[in-house]
């Protein structure tokens, strides 16, 4: 392999890192909060990229309108779901909300088949991340450098949130302990929602991204993304904001190094994420930022 | 300032509190004695609202608070030590304070009541940015202290404050808590340590499996007979 195909693999490994980044959040936040891997969260990435079709491609709204309100309307769906689907059976054995998760997993699946159709519909990219750059013999489409941006910028805002903001303090306390989080005068159930908000709009801004990147999309395209990111985020050490991001851009380079390296074997592409998830599993359960604290 | 009638509480089928009546007037220390099980900490956890109570009514300053959420409890100036401290182990020191003021803006006011509890306890000054997880049980017990006088109540409820700690800083703990209280605060305090408790006390109650079975005077509780046996050693 030359350098400059390794480079742009580099890059390539990094952009789809960036998106794999951006869902695990969502993962490891409510994980950390309630202890609920909400397998739903791929699907909805997936609702995020209809909201943004239609805005963008049926409603021809600018993107740098269309898709802001498409990741509102994500992070209102997720605020819905906990509200619906998640809030009533928070004091319930933990094996009924994960079966409630699979449940609203199924449904919005199968809710996209029945509304927006089973057919793939193509999604058009904004000319300013059309471009394809060449530089030194290194090509490199201009979206593979505007999604690390992207996500820069969202992970920047993330991490303050979490480690600056009163809410985040509330975030992190829930964490260790509802009951006591309570008695400082922390309504609970808003800061969950919150939680909700912010892992769905961060998925949607991965997701529309995606949608860019690949650039169809379809009813049943969050299932993939969500389950890598999930594997990204027990490798970053579930529960941990910053372990989901680093677990995540590490996946994807992984992933599109794997294929580089390994040409025949590309077929196996989608297995090397649960190759890795088993190896966490078995050799560092609690991933790489998991740490043990003092109780 | 808080009146309790008539409280059961259960959990799933254990009747834990079984028709408690009780007061706390403004501006004294009451405190709540009884075996372990018999119920203490049940009663302090209703009246935040943690846990919700099948019948009977929780009083406070002339308002019906039975049932409401704990966050809306607990910004009307009620505070809890809890058992065992709960401070959070994964946050500073600093934040754990910050916690315990959550709804208030951190003004000049707020400034005033942090160097309040700094000058409280000093350990915590020179530990501001540690993770609580690694304060020692003692220290925790502070933390916790200062947590709660951080979201300035009104009343302030410590369920044994004392618990697991040496007796030099048990004695430190009660000094505390007069001082607290000398500075405006109305205090409901449960102990295993009755003696240190009903020396201070104003009023004192006395609960056997979710009953209260005696109530007095700090002063009448120390001498009663039955109050010795069962729980000053004699
Ligand atoms: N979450 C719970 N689920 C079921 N039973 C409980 C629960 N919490 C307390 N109990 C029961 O309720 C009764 C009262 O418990 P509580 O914790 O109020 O006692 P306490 O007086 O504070 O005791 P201690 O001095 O040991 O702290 C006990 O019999 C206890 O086993
Ligand atoms: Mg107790």
């Amino acid at each position: 392999m030359t350098l400059s195909t390794f480079i742009q693999q580099l890059i390539n490994g990094f952009s789809l890192g960036s998106l794999y980044a951006l869902i695990a959040i969502g993962y490891t936040m409510v994980y950390g909060i309630i202890r609920l891997i909400n397998f739903a969260h791929g699907d909805v990435m997936m609702m995020s990229t209809y909201f943004a079709f239609f805005g963008y491609i049926i409603f021809r709204i600018p993107w740098y309108i269309s898709f802001p309100i498409a990741m509102i309307l994500t992070a209102v769906l997720g605020i819905l779901i906990d509200r619906g689907a998640y809030k009533p059976v928070r004091n319930a054995p933990r094996i009924s909300a994960l079966i409630t998760a699979i449940g609203v997993s199924f449904f919005l699946e199968n809710f996209g088949i029945v509304v927006f159709g089973g057919r793939p519909k193509g999604f058009r990219i904004p000319k300013l991340f059309g471009h394809i750059f060449e530089v030194k013999g290194v090509t490199v489409p201009a979206l593979s450098l505007w999604i690390p941006f992207f996500t820069a910028i969202f992970l920047v805002l993330t991490f303050y949130i979490v480690y600056r903001t009163r809410r985040g303090m509330a975030m992190r306390a829930i964490s260790r302990d509802m009951d006591t989080t309570r008695i400082m005068g922390v309504d609970v159930d808003g800061i969950i929602s919150f939680t909700f908000a912010l892992g769905s709009f961060l998925a949607a801004a991965g997701g529309i991204m995606w949608a860019m990147k690949y650039p169809q999309i379809n009813p049943l395209m969050g299932i993939i993304p969500g389950l890598k990111a999930f594997v990204a985020a027990v490798f970053g050490g579930i529960g941990n904001v910053v372990g989901a991001a680093i677990g995540g851009i590490l996946l994807g380079i992984i992933e599109i190094m794997f294929v580089a390296f390994f040409p025949q074997l590309a077929g196996y592409r989608d297995a090397v994420a649960f190759f890795l998830l088993i190896g966490v599993l078995i050799f560092k359960p609690t991933g790489i930022m998991g740490e043990v604290l003092p109780e | 300032m808080l009146k309790i009638e008539n409280l059961h509480v259960f959990y799933g089928g254990i009747h834990a509190l079984k028709g408690i009546s009780m007061e706390v007037p403004e501006g004294k220390i009451v405190t709540l004695i009884g075996a372990n099980g018999a119920g203490k900490s049940t009663t302090l956890r209703t009246i935040v609202g943690l846990v919700k109570p099948r019948e009977g009514k929780i009083i406070y300053r002339g308002e019906d608070i039975t049932g409401k959420p704990s966050h809306y409890i607990v910004r009307k100036g009620i505070a809890l030590v809890p058992e065992g401290r709960k401070v959070f182990v994964n946050l500073t020191v600093y934040e754990n304070l910050l916690m315990g003021g959550y709804n208030r803006p951190e003004d000049d006011e707020f400034r005033k009541d942090l160097e309040y509890v700094f000058s409280l306890f000093p350990r915590l000054a020179e530990r501001k940015n540690q993770l609580a997880g690694t304060l020692s049980g003692g220290e925790q017990q502070m933390l916790a202290l200062g947590r709660a006088l951080m979201s300035r109540p009104k009343l302030m409820m410590l369920d044994e404050p004392s618990l697991g700690l040496a007796p030099k800083l048990v004695e430190d703990v009660f000094k505390s808590i007069q001082e607290i209280h000398q500075n405006g605060t109305t205090i409901l305090l449960i102990e295993q340590n009755a003696m240190a408790a009903l020396q201070i006390a104003d009023y004192g109650y006395v609960l056997e499996t979710g009953r209260i079975v005696l109530e007095g005077t700090g002063e009448e509780l120390l001498h009663n007979e039955d109050v010795k046996k069962a729980y000053l050693g004699g």
